[in-house]
């Protein structure tokens, strides 16, 4: 494994480190994974955490945000967004799509490389970061895919991508259906180093027709609400079962592995006995499969059709009780930006995906915590554990960390999506929902990145 | 009643009101002009995604019948065929202003999103594998006027029932109306969780068919076979075609039509003395002139009335009842 550098060493516009002092006055400061929970004053120079001082007593000496009765966390990080470039600049591009991760506390992403064309030259990878060091407003990461052109069936010229700055692999979106090419891929990373992370489905599986019909898939959650309404449905098997291959593979090859998205009672079962047996296995989950199910597609509202798709309730408490365990390292958005058109037709015609990095917190905490499900020092914990599995430092407040840091107003009442978005695409699924809290500021090496619009700024 | 999308939205009271009102029409239908001028002037249009005979061809002249003006529209040969999206087609179809549309699309929730994207009002004329309501709704009709009613009676719906939009529109229709619905096929054609879903029985063979009062067999379409769901006609039809040995003479006998003789049904059953496939064709045509009486006179305001002007518009009664 690589050594963890700083998230801020990813591409951004941020000068990194050489900000002016900030200090963040009279927050209620929670780092559980720092074991700070009290209130304090924060002082940020030089881009990193100078001190954690007791409330009232930091002299600041350049900007100042007054935080009283407002909470103070290490920003978030997603190791899973789709920015759309290139190709498909008309539903997000570099710009839009990082601002919509400093508006969700973000202080960086990992950007999939399912493009079009895809990422898988280091061209494309140098090309890409030159972008994102013109217009990322976090810093952004790219990954490239494990097979050329996605097509599944030839790997890329992995060390030239990671040499070329690649943050780790994927083919998301698709799954690696062939396990001899997994397998390679798997033996490469000990040459490569990088993590690969896994779009986990089996085909076979999750497009009923077979190859009489490739692509009829499935369209959502095989179940109870598929019956009823007719819908093509994916089972839970068919990620749970390529789970179990590939933490197999990565068992029998020493390698290690991302798993994305997960959705299913099953699938969480698979990863735990993976890692009860020492494999070597990450994964992570969406804020919307945490918090919707599939009786949301009863409306057969397109906002509600991505891949994985919405599972069970029993499905849901799995996710949840997991991420509280730890199986679930990590909350990743799979933030998928989509043009309306793409979604303005019929549930089995419309593009998979939602949007989900500015909601991603405000949903979880008005779901999850708000009503005692999840602890917020743990939900805290898991918005940032994503960094460690791509080797970059998980934000932290402890002195002497790089300054990532997100302050949040608890008491906030609004509406998603209400004042617009920053993404360019409005595809939320929680778009109307009333949400309590929300993202004041982010801070990313030291630099203020994001202010709320009604979020006044005071200079001392 | 502003739409007819799906027999979810309906109660027992709306099925029984226009199977009612479907009495008063099948009396236009003995008179030697069958036409009456209800509709007078309203426009429908008719909007086909997927080949139709009897549904396309039962609601053009269920318009007719009642003095509407139709524009029928198939994918094929139309902009649809061009690649145009059902968002832009209704709203170049809304220029002609239309009170009703009918849609039938390969997509389960078309015609709600019409329904949303238009003023009219809407049918759902089947929708991918989801629902075909007005098929449950003269499957009902059809039905009662033979049994009188569907209260406590077993009724049996045999064959494809994961791809059938008939069938789950009519095991909630049945229910509905009283009757006690088990789904029977292969396992690998009936959907995961059915039971729960739309509180039917499930069976995986014909055991047990003796009980039915009335046996509902599906189309079985041969693209099935190509995608394992079956292994063959052949032995599909040794495990679940209805034939005369199956079938009791007390035993009634439906389809949706069109019928794959030989596969789902054997020759003798389709024009035996328990066959109401003919009668369902028949039913079809009357119930489809009550529906869109129902949704275009029912006390819903024309666009740009308010609610309380719709009595002076239209007045609700204007076919005799039956002698």
């Amino acid at each position: 494994m690589s050594e963890a550098r700083r998230i801020s060493s990813l591409d951004w516009r941020g000068t990194g480190g050489r900000g002016g002092e900030l200090v963040i006055r009279g927050a209620s400061v929670l780092d559980p994974c720092a074991g700070i929970d009290g209130n304090h004053d924060i002082v940020i120079a030089g881009g990193e955490i100078a001190e954690i001082a007791a409330p009232g007593s930091a002299e600041g000496r350049g900007e100042v945000l007054e935080a009283e009765g407002k909470q103070v966390f290490p920003a978030f990080f997603d190791p899973h967004v789709h920015l759309r470039v290139p190709g498909d600049e008309d539903e997000e591009d570099i710009e839009t799509g990082t601002r919509a991760a400093a508006a969700g506390g973000y202080c960086g992403v990992l950007a999939m490389a399912n493009t079009t064309p895809p990422v898988d030259s280091a061209a494309d990878v140098l090309a890409l970061r030159e972008r994102a060091s013109d217009e990322a407003s976090v810093p952004t990461g790219f990954l490239a895919t494990v097979t050329r052109g996605l097509d599944g069936a030839e790997l890329t010229e992995m060390a030239e991508l990671r040499e070329a700055g690649a943050a780790g692999f994927s083919d998301d979106g698709l799954p690696i259906s062939n396990a001899r090419l997994m397998r390679r891929a798997l033996q490469y990373q000990h040459l490569v180093g990088a993590n690969i992370a896994l779009h986990e489905e089996d085909h076979d599986l999750s497009r009923p027709a077979g190859a009489h019909a490739p692509h009829l898939g499935g369209v959502m959650h095989e179940g109870l609400v598929s019956a009823a309404l007719g819908l093509a449905g994916v089972p839970s098997v068919s990620e749970s079962t390529m789970i179990a291959r590939d933490a197999a593979l990565a068992a029998y090859e020493d390698a290690r592995v991302h798993v994305q998205h997960l959705s299913a009672r099953e699938s969480v079962e698979a990863v735990a006995t993976a890692k009860e047996a020492g494999v070597r296995i990450t994964c992570e989950a969406t804020p919307h499969h945490l918090v919707l199910t599939d009786e949301e597609v009863r409306s057969l509202d397109s906002r509600f059709k991505m891949n994985p798709p919405l599972r069970s309730e029993d499905d849901r408490q799995a996710l949840i009780d997991a991420l509280r365990s730890g199986v679930i390292d990590c909350v990743a958005t799979d933030h998928a930006p989509h043009a309306a058109e793409e979604k303005e037709v019929p549930f089995e015609e419309a593009a998979m995906g939602v949007t989900g990095l500015e909601t991603a917190f405000a949903v979880l905490h008005s779901e999850l915590v708000l009503p005692g499900v999840l602890d917020l020092g743990v939900l805290v914990e898991r918005m940032g554990a994503g960094a460690a599995a791509f080797d970059l430092e998980p934000p932290s407040l402890a002195p002497g960390s790089e300054a990532n840091v997100v302050l949040f107003d608890p008491e906030a009442d609004w509406e998603a999506g209400a004042d617009g978005w920053e993404s360019k695409s409005d595809n939320s699924c929680f778009a109307g929902r009333r949400l309590r809290g929300r993202v004041l500021a982010t801070v990313v090496a030291g630099q203020v990145v994001y202010r709320q619009r009604s979020f006044a700024m005071g200079i001392a | 009643m502003r739409h007819l999308l799906a027999i979810g939205d309906l109660e027992r009271a709306d099925i029984e009101r226009i199977m009612e009102r479907t009495e008063g029409f099948a009396e236009v239908g003995r008179r030697d002009i069958k036409k009456v001028p209800t509709l007078r002037g309203r426009t429908i249009v008719s909007l086909f995604y997927e080949s139709s005979t009897r549904t396309s061809s039962s609601f053009e002249l269920a318009a007719k019948r009642l003095s509407a003006d139709v524009v029928s529209v198939k994918a094929a040969g139309s902009s649809v065929d061009k690649g145009e999206s059902l968002k832009d087609t209704i709203a170049t179809l809304g220029a002609y202003g239309p009170e009703a549309i009918v849609i039938r699309s390969p997509h389960a929730g078309a015609a709600d999103l019409v329904a949303r994207w238009s003023d009219a009002a809407v049918i759902n004329a089947g929708d991918g594998k989801h629902e075909h309501p007005t098929q449950a709704l003269l499957d009902v009709y059809t039905l009662r006027r033979r049994l009188g009613s569907l209260e406590g009676k077993r009724i049996w719906i045999v064959g494809d029932v994961l791809h059938s939009r008939v069938a789950r529109s009519n095991v909630q229709a049945f229910q509905m109306m009283g009757a006690e619905v088990t789904v029977c096929g292969p396992p690998t054609l009936i959907p995961r969780d059915i039971e729960r879903a739309l509180g039917c029985a499930v069976s995986y063979e014909l055991d047990g068919l003796e009980e039915a009062d009335v046996v509902y067999a599906l189309r079985m379409q041969r693209e099935r076979m190509g995608e394992s769901f079956v292994p063959s006609i052949r032995e599909y039809a040794a495990k679940y075609q209805i034939d005369s040995r199956r079938l009791s003479p007390r035993q009634l006998l439906m389809h949706p039509g069109p019928v794959n003789r030989g596969v789902e049904l054997s020759g003798e059953v389709i024009d035996g003395p328990n066959s109401l496939i003919t009668e369902q064709v028949e039913s079809g045509l009357v119930v489809r002139m009550a529906i869109l009486y129902e949704l275009l006179t029912g006390g819903r305001p024309r666009p740009g009335e308010r609610a309380s002007d719709s009595d002076d518009v239209t007045d609700p009664t204007p076919i005799k009842e039956p002698a």
